[in-house]
């Protein structure tokens, strides 16, 4: 029997340093499975742990994060025209992004600690995906310290008030983003945005395809935009949600291991389509319903903040109603607020408070077909 | 009228250490334990001091709120000790066996002939009434109820179970004989794996046959939620196999036989196989020789749901399988970010043990992680088979709130229903605890 070797006596609780024993276990659970041993009821335990669960987001973001680095140089490249080259344009967009993802990490994890600390509770995991989410649905221009700003904002109020991971209702990442939009919109919506360092090169325009909602699809093609381009995702936008391409094959990783729920983004595409396919019906828009799927930041809200597992509903039957409900509204938006068109951040955080509702009454009428049940035998 | 029951949801858990369809011998133990802690509901009173003599059939110890429920002796033999626990709880009450087999005589009867009320004094003197168990709650019955059915599950597709076919290949007649006793009480429903099973043309009971491949479609709560779901006010008794023949044997010789095929399992077992043993024997008398090495948790019952009796435990009256466990406490590096793992079992698919199906793991008591809070809300449907909200249930339990409780089924389910959900719970709350305190509320709320 081993123990424990690495954990000196000095940190656990009672320790002299036992009020950092939060930290030094987090540390030390991250490097080595814990030797707890199960106390009661099943006495083996399945191999996953939320460390895996997240770490397979994490990894599924991978795709998405790789492309927008190299879009943010390849943005400005075209804007600019000062960086040939692919692995000039990936390096640029790298350094430019970094700061994003320290300041997510940093400001964030080091709110989590504390307030683990605080409460002498082990450190939830869930923030290893919501700091990688951050810096991808944010422009890539975002000062440092709105960004510091927002994800304080969002774990505190969105999560640690709560009770942290597993007790939140919104989904953390998203709030930062929201917080960011209502406080600072000049920095987060309009076509200055979304392209580093444009040192005003007008020639080109920063507007993502969102901006051309209103105009329609001869707009949409003077923009410059085409489906495959938007498929692609070479064009401007916040850093991660432009590449459908790089999207799907997170979604593929997180659909293959069951994190996320193919239901609540299958729901929410049909939602998008029927909504989008109305509005071209009926003359709102000459934009095909199709586009809507490759336009802003549908694809990635419907596939990695839509199915957080927390905040999305959590019955079976309430994850259609949710996913639909997401894709729905999110159109909905883009078709009657031409003046901000990105209607996914919106349409999430209003089915997040909507979710506990849609579940009550799955719940609610499961639990009157029970007592309706009559014995067979 | 017979029906087939179609189970889809569940999870077999791939232990290795599943025993050999062989009886190696038959243990002849010192010490018997009878013990009231098997019995959710019994309150102890000694009937019995140290130094006492006692024969397989006397009465040991009785339960203070109905004196006419009793447990008595497997053995015939002197009471060498009382175990008590803490706030001298009583844990045990050990009979030194002195193997002369002596039994009281109840006197044989044919159970067909026999009045609801004989077959019930019968099993309150013998002291196999505590073997019946009621639902809602898993306890003791109760005298004055007449259930609305009796549910047994004559399969079971626990982890390494003993393979009821095999254990029981030659007491069918004891199986059939308590049976036509307990058709005296309430009507009987026998749930099969197959159609040709031995236990298919069981008599005196309404036989359905339940076609699934994965556990828990075996456990009778299961089975009865989807035969006749247990609503408000009602009650169903449940019996297992092992009591059954228990009961037909009392019929048949006017003996107290508790004698049993037990399947010795589990990783950690040096040979799993049968042996022939009574409930109450001690852990390391089945267990054999094992490695003095290794730390290893003795299990009477399955990995799931069993009880960790500890290497001086005893076997537990319901159970006819020990399993041997080694503790987990060895510590992985980076496990949880280690792609391949080969060596640890998941369901999900966030490991690869999905390319490997045949592979059967020497599986450890290790948590594999820390406790958190619900994060995943799909894991825990798909290994039940019932039609429950099992997250909803929980947290009812979690929050005491009786009425949620009832509204998201309390009544239909015993810890061990939900033992799957906790295994693959990747938050690793301990769910069989939380839903037995709730059945505790419950309890005390409707007492």
């Amino acid at each position: 029997m081993e123990e424990n070797t690495v954990k000196p006596g000095l940190f656990e609780k009672g320790g002299k340093f036992g009020w950092l024993h939060s930290t030094v276990d987090a540390f030390d659970t991250f490097l080595r499975v814990p030797a707890t041993v199960t106390a009661k009821g099943s006495h083996v335990r399945d191999a996953i742990d939320i460390k895996r669960v997240m770490i397979i987001v994490v990894l599924a973001l991978v795709p998405a994060a790789l492309f927008g680095m190299w879009n943010v140089g390849y943005q400005h490249d075209l804007a600019v025209g000062d960086l040939p080259g692919f692995w000039n344009q990936f390096w640029w967009g790298f350094l430019k992004v970094l700061p994003l993802f320290l300041v997510s990490y940093i400001v964030g994890l080091a709110i989590e600690f504390a307030g683990a600390q605080i409460k002498g509770e082990e450190v939830n995991e869930g923030y290893l995906v919501s700091g990688f989410l951050i810096p991808l649905i944010v422009p890539v221009d975002v000062p440092l310290w709105m960004l510091a700003v927002a994800v304080a904002f969002a774990v505190i109020f969105g999560k640690e008030v709560f009770g942290g991971t597993g007790m939140n209702f919104l989904n953390p990442a998203l709030l930062a983003r929201a917080f960011l939009f209502f406080s600072y919109p000049s920095k987060m919506s309009g076509s200055e945005v979304w392209i580093a360092h444009r040192c005003g090169a007008d020639a080109i325009s920063g507007a993502t395809p969102l901006t051309f909602m209103g105009d329609g699809m001869n707009a949409l093609g003077a923009g410059g935009y085409t489906f495959w381009n938007m498929f692609a995702g070479t064009i401007p936008g916040s850093v991660g949600e432009t590449s459908v391409i790089a999207i799907l094959i997170g979604a593929f990783i997180i659909l293959w291991t069951g994190v996320a729920s193919w239901k609540v983004m299958v729901s929410s595409v049909a939602g998008a389509l029927l909504v989008g396919w109305i509005g071209n019906l009926c003359g709102i828009t000459d934009i095909p319903a199709y586009y809507q799927l490759v336009m802003g930041g549908f694809a990635f809200g419907t596939v990695f903040m839509a199915t957080d597992p927390v905040t999305s509903a959590q019955t079976e039957t309430g994850k259609w109603i949710y996913g639909f409900l997401v894709g729905a509204l999110c159109i909905t938006v883009r078709f009657f607020n031409p003046g901000y068109a990105e209607g996914m951040m919106l349409a999430i955080l209003l089915m997040n408070t909507f979710a506990p509702l849609i579940d009550h009454c799955v719940t609610s009428s499961a639990a009157k077909r029970r007592a309706k049940k009559v014995s067979i035998v | 009228m017979s029906n087939k029951i179609y189970l889809k949801k569940g999870l077999n858990i791939p232990i290795s250490g599943e025993a050999a369809l062989e009886t190696k011998k038959k243990i002849v133990p010192d010490v018997v334990a009878v013990k009231p802690t098997d019995f959710k509901g019994f309150s102890p009173r000694l009937l019995v001091k140290e130094g006492d003599k006692v024969l397989a059939g006397s009465p040991v110890l009785a339960d203070k709120q109905n004196p006419d429920i009793m447990l008595t002796s497997p053995v015939s033999g002197t009471v060498k000790e009382i175990a008590r626990g803490e706030k001298r709880k009583l844990l045990a009450v050990l009979v030194e066996a002195d193997g002369e087999g002596q039994s009281v005589d109840f006197g044989a009867k044919d159970p067909s002939g026999l009045s609801s009320d004989e077959v019930k004094e019968a099993l309150l003197k013998s002291g196999l009434w505590p073997s019946i168990v009621q639902r809602p709650y898993g306890i003791i019955a109760d005298t004055a109820v007449t259930p609305k059915a009796v549910f047994v599950s004559a399969f079971s597709t626990a982890p390494l179970a003993a393979d009821c076919e095999y254990a029981f290949k030659d007491e069918l007649e004891a199986v059939q004989a308590g049976i036509t006793a307990m058709s005296r009480i309430a009507k009987v429903h026998v749930c099969v794996n197959s159609e040709s099973s031995i236990f298919a043309k069981l008599s005196d009971a309404t036989v359905h046959t339940v076609v699934a491949k994965k556990h828990p479609a075996g456990n009778v709560g299961v089975q009865i939620s989807h035969l006749s779901p247990i609503k408000k006010g009602e009650t169903v008794w449940t019996l297992n196999l092992l009591s059954l023949a228990a009961i037909g044997k009392l019929f048949k010789t006017g003996k107290l036989v508790l004698e049993r095929k037990v399947a010795v399992t589990g990783p950690a077992a040096k040979e799993p196989a049968y042996c022939q043993a009574l409930p109450g024997t001690p852990a390391k008398a089945l267990a054999g020789q094992l490695d003095p090495d290794v730390e290893i948790r003795f299990i009477s019952g399955d990995v799931l749901s069993g009880e960790n009796i500890g290497a001086d435990g005893y076997l537990g009256f319901f159970d006819n399988q020990l399993t041997l466990v080694k503790e987990g406490r060895e510590r992985e590096l980076l496990g949880w970010a280690n792609p391949l793992r080969f060596n640890q079992f998941s369901s999900s698919m966030a490991y690869f043990s999905w390319l490997l199906p045949k592979k059967k793991y020497n599986m450890d008591t290790n948590t594999h992680g820390g406790v958190r809070a619900f994060v995943c809300s799909d894991v825990y449907g798909k290994v039940l088979p019932m039609d429950l909200f099992p997250v909803y249930l929980i947290k009812a339990c979690l929050a005491g709130d009786i009425d949620k409780m009832e509204q998201f089924g309390i009544y239909e389910v015993l810890p061990e229903d939900l033992a799957l959900c906790e295994f693959v719970d990747p938050s690793k709350n301990d769910i069989q605890a939380i839903i037995g305190k709730g059945i505790d509320l419950m309890l005390k709320e409707m007492a």
